[in-house]
C-alpha cells in the first residue's frame, strides 16, 4: 500500500521510524499527481521541485498536502482557476497555508476549482474540468473539486479547501471522502481569494475524520489579519476525539428525509435516503439519541435562493478589484474603463458573469429591500430556526445531496425541484457559521454517497467526535477511489 | 441680492492625519512625497486581502462627534460603497451610511463668523478611507497608492449657511477643531481637506425652514481649499440669480458640477437622474463592534481645550486682548507655544508681545510653521528672563532673537560669546561718562551755551564704549547729572 493512502498518523509512524524519508514521500505524491492529472485534471500546478521537510513531533511534519487555487501563496502561481489571474503569482501566502507550512507540511500542488470558487460542479477552472475518479462521467462536484479528486486517489492525506455554499461538503461527498469546514472564523481567511466574504469558510478535505481534525488544529487560530477570527486555542480538535457519544442528541428534518416528500424520486434517491436511515438506526446502537423534527418547507425551499442573493451580491463586490490593472493581464482599450471591461470581459467565464448581473441586480436601490434585505432577512430566520434546536440537539444530521455524484453530461441527470432543498440544505451551515462535516455513509451502485453533521457556532469538538463515532462504526474509512464500471 | 436668500450645505473632507497606520492596514499614515512608498498589499487589493479597523482612527472619530455635538452609534459599522475607478483599488470604498448609524449623528456647531455667532446643524459625520491618487498625462496616468486607506472624516451639514464667508468661517472653525483636538493637522496644501459644496436660491420672502420652499440643489465637487469655496459659492450664487433673472432657473435640474480653479468656473458633471447607484451594503469582513459607554466618558475627557476655550482664558485669566488672543489661538502650534513659554513662569502679555511681534513676523516671512524654527518656548522664556532682569536691554533682547532664528542658535549662547549685556551699575556707567567728558570738552561748552540737545551726541559716545551694554537711560541721567556740575 503506498504511504499517500495511509492515515496522517499512520504515514507521522512510517517518517519516524524512518520507513520512509520526506523526499520519499514527495516523490510518491508528485508522481501520484501526475497519473491523477493525466485521468481527472485535477490540478492547476504541481511542484515538482518543492524541498523536503523536517520529521518533528508534529504529526503534519514533512508530509505532502495539497493547496486549493483560491489560496494566496507566495511565488508559486495562484489562479482562483480564472483566466484573470492566469499568470498571478502573490507574494505572500494566506495565513492558513503559513500555519500548515510551519508545522512543516510540504505542499504538492495547487488544485483545480470552480472559477473562484462559484460553482458546485467543477466544470469551470480555466483549465478545464475535473472528472470524478470513481466514474470519469460523473463530476467531483465543487467547488474544491481538484482538491477532492486528489485526496480520494490518494495523492496525499489531505488538501486544504474552501467552502461558500457546500464547496467542501459535496465534493467530499461525491468522492467518497471527508469534508469539514470549522466554525465561522476559526480558521483566518486571509490569503483567501474572496467569493462571499459573510459565507467563505477554510477548512479541509481528507479521508478519516481524525486527519481533519489534525489539519485544521494545525490551520486554526486567532489572526491580526483577518478581524473575523477568534481565539481558539483552547479549542483542541484532536485531542478532544474519544469517540464516546453516549447521551448524545442528534436530529433530522422530516421534509428532507422521508422519502414520501419525494413523489417523483428516482431510484437513486430511495436508496440514498433508505441507507441514511440505517445509519441513523446506527447512530442509536452506540448510543446517541435520534428525533425527527419537523421545519415547514416553505422555508427550507428558501434556502437556496437566499444563498444566491447573498453571495452574487458579495461577490459582485469582492471581484470588483479584479480590473486587470494593478494584477492581472491588463485590458486593451482607450480608457479605463475600456481597459478594464476588456479585462473582464475576455477573463469571467459566462457563469460567473451572470452571477455578477444577478448581484448588482440584486443590490440596485430599486430591488434591494426586495431581494437583498429580504434574502437577509431569510438568513436570519434559517439560522435563527438552527440555533433553536441546537438547544435541544448536539447536532443536525441529514443526507448530502439526492444521492452520488451527477454526470458530467447535465442532459443525463433526472431534473428534480422536488429536491432543491435536500441538494442546497448545507448552505445554512454558511449562514450560521456552523462547524460542519460530510462524512461518506454508503454507496450506491459502486458510487459513494455520504452524511452530513452540523452543529452550534463553536462546538466544533463534538461534531467531529458524533462525526467519528460514526465514521469509526461504518467501513469507509480511509477509503481510495477505484473506477467503477456500471451501465 | 436681497431678492433671494442663499442656501449652503458642506460636505467637507478631512484626512486625519495623527494615527500612525491607515484606517484598514497596517501602512503607515503619512504625507511622503515619492509616490508609493507608504502601501501595504490591502492598499493596492491583492486577491485575499482585509481589512481590519485602526482602533485610533475610530476613537478620533468619536472625539470629533463628542465635540460637533452628535449623537455616537452603539454599534459600529462599516458600509461598502461600490463603484469602479482606476484610482479604487478594491472597486468599492469602505465607508459609513446613515444607517445604520455612523460615527456622529445629528449634531450642531456653534462658530464666529466676523463678531457674529452663528449656528449650524451637522446632518452627519462618517469614517471612511481615502482613494489613492492619480495624475493625468496627455499619453498615460500615474496613480500614487500613498492615500489609498489613509483615514478620511467625511462632515455633512444641512444647508444651514447663507453665504460664503460662513461657509469659510464654518470651515475654518472645524480645521481649528480638528487641529486642536488633534485629529488632523487639516492642511489643505497636503489634500487633506475637501470640500463639496451645496448650493441652492430662493425668494427671499418665503420661509427657509419650509424646504419645500428651497430652490434647486447644485452640487459642486471637489472644492480643494478655502478660497476655492469661496470663489466658487460666488460664482455659483450669481449664475443662479442670473437663470432666475432670465427666467430659466426653472428649467435647470438637480445637478452635480465640478470647480474649475483655472477658469473660476462650474462647470456641468451630471444631472441628478444620472447618479450612480453605490450599491451600499455591510462591509462583511468588518465584524459589527458595541461602542462602550465608558470608553464614550474617556473620549470626552480626553478632548483638550479647543481655540475657543483657549481664547477665553487668555483674554480673562490672562488678559490679553481679544486681538491679541485671536492672533494666538489662530494655529494650535501658536497657542501651544504660547502655553508653554508661560508655562517658564513669563508674564503672558510679555510672551504674547514676543510671540506675536517677532516670531510670527518671522513664521510670515518666511513660510515658516512654528515647528519648523530653532528657538523653543523655553529658549525664548530664557531670553525674556534677561531683558526683564534687566541684565539685556529690549532693543538688545530683540536682535539676540533674530540672530537666534536666523542662524538656529540658542539666544543665551550668543549673549554669552557676543557679550551681549547691560552695563547697569553706577559706578562702572559713571566711570565711562567722565572719560567721556574729559575727551569732549568743546561738548560740555556747547551744552552750556543751550544746545542741550548734544547730550544725545554723548550718550551715543558712552555706547560706542561700551559698545552698547550701558544702560541708556542710566547713562543720559548720569550726563546730565554731570554736565549740569560743571
Amino acid at each position: 500500500m503506498a504511504y499517500m493512502e495511509k492515515s496522517i498518523e499512520e504515514i507521522h509512524e512510517a517518517l519516524k521510524n524512518k520507513e520512509v524519508t520526506s523526499k520519499e514521500l514527495i516523490e510518491e505524491s508528485i508522481q501520484k499527481s501526475k497519473e491523477v492529472q493525466k485521468k481527472y485534471n485535477a490540478f492547476v500546478s504541481i511542484l515538482e521541485d518543492v524541498e523536503e521537510a523536517e520529521v518533528t513531533d508534529h504529526l503534519l511534519s514533512a508530509i505532502p498536502y495539497g493547496i486549493k487555487d483560491n489560496y494566496s501563496t507566495k511565488g508559486i502561481l495562484s489562479t482562483g482557476s480564472s483566466n484573470t489571474l492566469k499568470d498571478y503569482i502573490p507574494f505572500f501566502t494566506a495565513t492558513a497555508i503559513e500555519n500548515l507550512n510551519k508545522k512543516g507540511a510540504v505542499a504538492v500542488n495547487k488544485t483545480v476549482m470552480d472559477e473562484f470558487g462559484m460553482g458546485g460542479t467543477g466544470t469551470t477552472g480555466h483549465t478545464g474540468i475535473v472528472k470524478n475518479p470513481w466514474d470519469p462521467s460523473r463530476m467531483c462536484a465543487g467547488s474544491s473539486a481538484g482538491s477532492a479528486c486528489a485526496v480520494a486517489t490518494g495523492v496525499y492525506p489531505y488538501a486544504t479547501g474552501s467552502d461558500t455554499g457546500d464547496s467542501i461538503r459535496k465534493p467530499a461527498a461525491y468522492c467518497g471522502i471527508v469534508g469539514y469546514k470549522p466554525t465561522y472564523g476559526m480558521i483566518s481567511r486571509y490569503g483567501l481569494f474572496p467569493f462571499a466574504s459573510s459565507l467563505d469558510h477554510c477548512g479541509v478535505l481528507t479521508r478519516s475524520v481524525k486527519d481533519a481534525a489534525i489539519v485544521v488544529d494545525a490551520m486554526k487560530g486567532i489572526d491580526k489579519n483577518d478581524m473575523t477570527t477568534w481565539d481558539s486555542k483552547d479549542i483542541h480538535l484532536y485531542d478532544s476525539i474519544t469517540g464516546n457519544v453516549q447521551g448524545k442528541k442528534v436530529c433530522y428534518i422530516k421534509e428532507l428525509c422521508d422519502i414520501k416528500q419525494y413523489p417523483n424520486a428516482s431510484e437513486e434517491l430511495k436508496e440514498h435516503l433508505k441507507n441514511f436511515h440505517q445509519q441513523l438506526d446506527l447512530c442509536k446502537t452506540i448510543g446517541i439519541e435520534v428525533e425527527e423534527i419537523s421545519i415547514d418547507s416553505k422555508l427550507l425551499n428558501a434556502i437556496a435562493s437566499t444563498y444566491v442573493v447573498i453571495s452574487c451580491a458579495e461577490a459582485t463586490s469582492n471581484m470588483s478589484n479584479l480590473t486587470g490593472i494593478i494584477f492581472g493581464p491588463r485590458g486593451e482599450g482607450d480608457n479605463y474603463i475600456d481597459m478594464m471591461k476588456d479585462y473582464r470581459t475576455k477573463g469571467f467565464s459566462p457563469l460567473i458573469k451572470r452571477r455578477f448581473v444577478i448581484g448588482s441586480y440584486v443590490l440596485q436601490a430599486q430591488n434591494k429591500d426586495r431581494y437583498f434585505h429580504n434574502a437577509q432577512r431569510v438568513r436570519r430566520l434559517l439560522v435563527d430556526t438552527w440555533k433553536e434546536l441546537y438547544k435541544t440537539y448536539d447536532a443536525i444530521i441529514l443526507p448530502v445531496g439526492s444521492g452520488p455524484a451527477k454526470y458530467l453530461d447535465g442532459s443525463l441527470d433526472m431534473l428534480n425541484e422536488d429536491t432543491a432543498a435536500l441538494e442546497e440544505h448545507m448552505q445554512v451551515g454558511n449562514f450560521g457559521g456552523f462547524p460542519s462535516i460530510t462524512i461518506p455513509d454508503g454507496f450506491i451502485n459502486g458510487l459513494p454517497v455520504a452524511l452530513n453533521i452540523t452543529g452550534n457556532c463553536y462546538d466544533d469538538e463534538n461534531i467531529l467526535n458524533i462525526a467519528y463515532a460514526l465514521e469509526s462504526n461504518m467501513n469507509y474509512k480511509g477509503q481510495i477511489a477505484k473506477e467503477v464500471n456500471h451501465g | 441680492m436681497d431678492k433671494y436668500k442663499v442656501l449652503i450645505g458642506l460636505e467637507m473632507h478631512c484626512e486625519i492625519s495623527k494615527t500612525n497606520t491607515k484606517v484598514f492596514s497596517s501602512a503607515e499614515n503619512s504625507y511622503k512625497e515619492i509616490p508609493n512608498t507608504n502601501v501595504r498589499p490591502v492598499d493596492m487589493a491583492f486577491p485575499g486581502t482585509l481589512p481590519v479597523v485602526n482602533k485610533e482612527a475610530i476613537r478620533k472619530s468619536l472625539m470629533a462627534s463628542i465635540i460637533l455635538g452628535c449623537e455616537q452609534p452603539e454599534y459600529m459599522y462599516f458600509e461598502r460603497k461600490n463603484y469602479y475607478y482606476p484610482d479604487l483599488p478594491k472597486g468599492f470604498q469602505i465607508t459609513q451610511e446613515t444607517k445604520p448609524a455612523p460615527v456622529g449623528i445629528y449634531g450642531e456647531l456653534e462658530f464666529e463668523c466676523g463678531k457674529e455667532n452663528k449656528k449650524v446643524r451637522i446632518n452627519n459625520l462618517h469614517l471612511e478611507e481615502d482613494a489613492a491618487s492619480s495624475d493625468h498625462y496627455a499619453s498615460y496616468s500615474t496613480i500614487d497608492y500613498n492615500r489609498a486607506g489613509v483615514p478620511l472624516l467625511e462632515l455633512v451639514t444641512e444647508p444651514d449657511l447663507h453665504n460664503a464667508d460662513e461657509a469659510v468661517a464654518f470651515l475654518e472653525t472645524m480645521r481649528s477643531i480638528y487641529q486642536y483636538a488633534d485629529i488632523s493637522e487639516a492642511d489643505s496644501k497636503k489634500g487633506q481637506i475637501r470640500c463639496d459644496v451645496n448650493v441652492s436660491i430662493m425668494d427671499s420672502d418665503l420661509d427657509e425652514k419650509d424646504s419645500s420652499n428651497w430652490g434647486t440643489k447644485i452640487e459642486i465637487k471637489n472644492v480643494n481649499s478655502f478660497g476655492g469655496v469661496r470663489d466658487a459659492i460666488n460664482y455659483e450664487i450669481e449664475r443662479q440669480i442670473a437663470k432666475k433673472e432670465d427666467g430659466t432657473y426653472d428649467d435647470m435640474e438637480q445637478q452635480t458640477r465640478r470647480w474649475d480653479e483655472e477658469s473660476g468656473k462650474t462647470i456641468y458633471m451630471r444631472s441628478k437622474v444620472d447618479a450612480i447607484d453605490y450599491k451600499y451594503f455591510v462591509e462583511p469582513n468588518i465584524p459589527k463592534f458595541k461602542i462602550a459607554k465608558e470608553w464614550i466618558e474617556e473620549i470626552k475627557k480626553d478632548i483638550p481645550k479647543l481655540a475657543r476655550e483657549r481664547k477665553d482664558i487668555y483674554k480673562n485669566e490672562y488678559g490679553l486682548s481679544d486681538y491679541d488672543a485671536t492672533i494666538l489661538v489662530k494655529e494650535k502650534d501658536i497657542s501651544d507655544y504660547f502655553d508653554q513659554t508661560i508655562e517658564e513662569n513669563i508674564d503672558p502679555k510679555i510672551a504674547s508681545n514676543w510671540i506675536s511681534s517677532i516670531i510670527l513676523g518671522h513664521l510670515n516671512k518666511n513660510y515658516l510653521s512654528v515647528q519648523d524654527i530653532f528657538v523653543t518656548p523655553k529658549m525664548l522664556a530664557q531670553l525674556i528672563e534677561l531683558v526683564e532682569g534687566k541684565k539685556i536691554s529690549s532693543k538688545q533682547g530683540k536682535e539676540v532673537l533674530y540672530k537666534a532664528l536666523m542662524e538656529e542658535k540658542e539666544p543665551t549662547k550668543i549673549v554669552e560669546e557676543e557679550d551681549v549685556r547691560q552695563i547697569g551699575d553706577e559706578d562702572s556707567i559713571k566711570q565711562v561718562v567722565l572719560e567721556v567728558l574729559k575727551e569732549q570738552p568743546q561738548a560740555i561748552v556747547q551744552y552750556q551755551s543751550g544746545r542741550t540737545n548734544i547730550v544725545d551726541f554723548l550718550v551715543g559716545q558712552v555706547m560706542k564704549k561700551t559698545r552698547g551694554k550701558a544702560n541708556p537711560a542710566m547713562t543720559r541721567s548720569m550726563m546730565i547729572e554731570e554736565i549740569e556740575k560743571r
